[in-house]
């Protein structure tokens, strides 16, 4: 733009430092949406000279418009800090915005007394420009941080929700929670082959008691975890079809082929116990015999 | 090359039964001359089945995968019923993803429950018809 390549607002944050800092600081000690409860003065000082002194450098090394300049990669820095500190302090993003746009007071009235009256709007305009554009720098990084967030707790989500059980010597549980889609399909079946291949289990049962809706997809994801078992050599049970899902499955003509399902857990573990060879028998009966 | 057309997978005889282990990579050469070796060896010693151990097989495409089933369907026709043991997680996810559900193969864990397996099978047969009937 070329009107802002020299600007007199280094020299006036070197100058009066410390004036604009208590000023600064004094603002936003009065703005309740600082939450003074969750950040001390002595923080809030520390971060705002901190901010400052980057500032000046990043403005002598290069002009104010330029700011994708590396230059002012420290100032970045320093706010992506703070904004992250107070993303998990539980700041709003307005709050945290609102602790840079702040300055402008402080700045401006700086400006006026010191700045002659032809040069003063464009540096005004400059400084605006500035601010701003670091105030919104806070605003993408607070979104950012919490993209991450639930990031990480989609990951976690997913381990939660995939856990396999040992029912029996030789006899695991899957019970499944949530819907099944693609990604959490290939996770279910390396976990479930995974854990068979370590207990030696011969007989697997998938209980989808928690799983909403079972449309073509989900059937033909349990059907390929059914075969990849199958192809270990381990026996695998659908068991908690609930009477819906089972209307379901037969209305849109999904063929499950030579699983076998139960309709409850109970029974996919007696129908396994038997296959093992085993019986479960009250105390009384084995009394009486 | 020579020592490749050479090389081939021993086929071990335990009893009535044929032991094969693959522990190399499988190529389509070798695949193939399993196959040949195999029947030959069920027809020369009227084995009453097959273990074909795939427990260091890491690698499977579509090819050694219908061979596969190929060997268990030949074997059937010559009265030998087989079991796959061994097969990797990775390995059976791969099987399934190509589509190849090995439907007519028997699968167990180990060495030792593909024998039992195979065991029980070859009991069930020598029983006849009439035995089977009082399992109901």
């Amino acid at each position: 733009m070329g009107l802002a390549t020299r600007t007199r607002i280094p020299e006036i944050l070197r100058e009066h430092r410390d004036e604009l800092i208590n000023e600064w600081t004094t603002d936003l000690a009065a703005d309740r949406s600082q939450r003074p409860d969750l950040i001390t003065p002595q923080e809030t000082r520390q971060q705002a000279s901190e901010f400052v002194s980057l500032l000046a450098d990043a403005l002598e090394r290069t002009g104010p418009s330029d700011r994708m300049n590396g230059a002012w990669v420290p100032v970045r820095q320093h706010l992506e800090s703070i904004t992250r500190s107070r993303v998990q302090q539980g700041f709003t993003p307005s709050a945290v915005a609102s602790f840079v746009l702040s300055f402008k007071r402080p700045l401006f009235e700086k400006l006026r007394s010191r700045v002659g009256a032809d040069e003063l709007a464009n540096e005004l305009w400059s400084a605006t420009l500035l601010l701003d554009d670091l105030g919104l720098w806070t605003t993408e990084i607070y979104q950012k941080s919490r993209e991450e967030i639930i990031s990480r707790q989609q990951q976690e989500m997913l381990e939660l929700s995939t856990p396999v059980v040992k029912l029996w010597d030789g006899i695991l549980g899957l019970p499944m929670i949530g819907t099944l889609d693609s990604a959490r399909t290939q996770v279910v079946m390396e976990t479930l082959l995974q854990r068979i291949v370590e207990t030696g289990s011969q007989i697997a049962i998938i209980d989808i008691t928690g799983v909403p809706t079972v449309d073509t997809l989900v059937a033909q994801h349990l059907l390929k975890t059914v075969a990849a078992a199958h192809l270990m050599g381990t026996e695998v049970i659908i068991s908690g079809v609930r009477p819906q899902i089972a209307q379901t499955i037969v209305h849109l003509g999904v063929d499950l082929g030579q699983v076998i399902t139960k309709a409850s857990l109970a029974d996919a573990f007696a129908l396994a116990l038997q296959r093992s060879g085993l019986t479960v028998v009250s105390r009384d009966q084995k009394a009486r015999t | 090359m020579a020592t490749a057309s050479a090389e081939r997978i021993p086929i071990l005889r335990m009893g009535e039964f044929l032991l094969v282990s693959i522990q190399v990579d499988m190529h389509d050469r070798l695949a193939l001359r399993l196959q040949d070796d195999l029947t030959e060896g069920i027809t020369a010693s009227s084995a009453r089945g097959v273990l074909i151990d795939i427990s260091s097989l890491e690698v499977v495409d579509s090819f050694i995968g219908r061979m596969l089933a190929n060997i268990a369907a030949m074997s059937r026709i010559l009265d030998a019923e087989t079991v796959v043991v061994g097969m990797q997680p990775a390995v059976a996810i791969t099987l399934v993803e190509l589509g190849l559900s090995l439907s007519g193969v028997r699968t167990a864990l180990n060495v030792e429950r593909g024998m039992e397996l195979l065991r029980a099978s070859v009991a069930r047969a020598e029983r006849g018809p009439t035995v089977a009937r009082d399992e109901d």
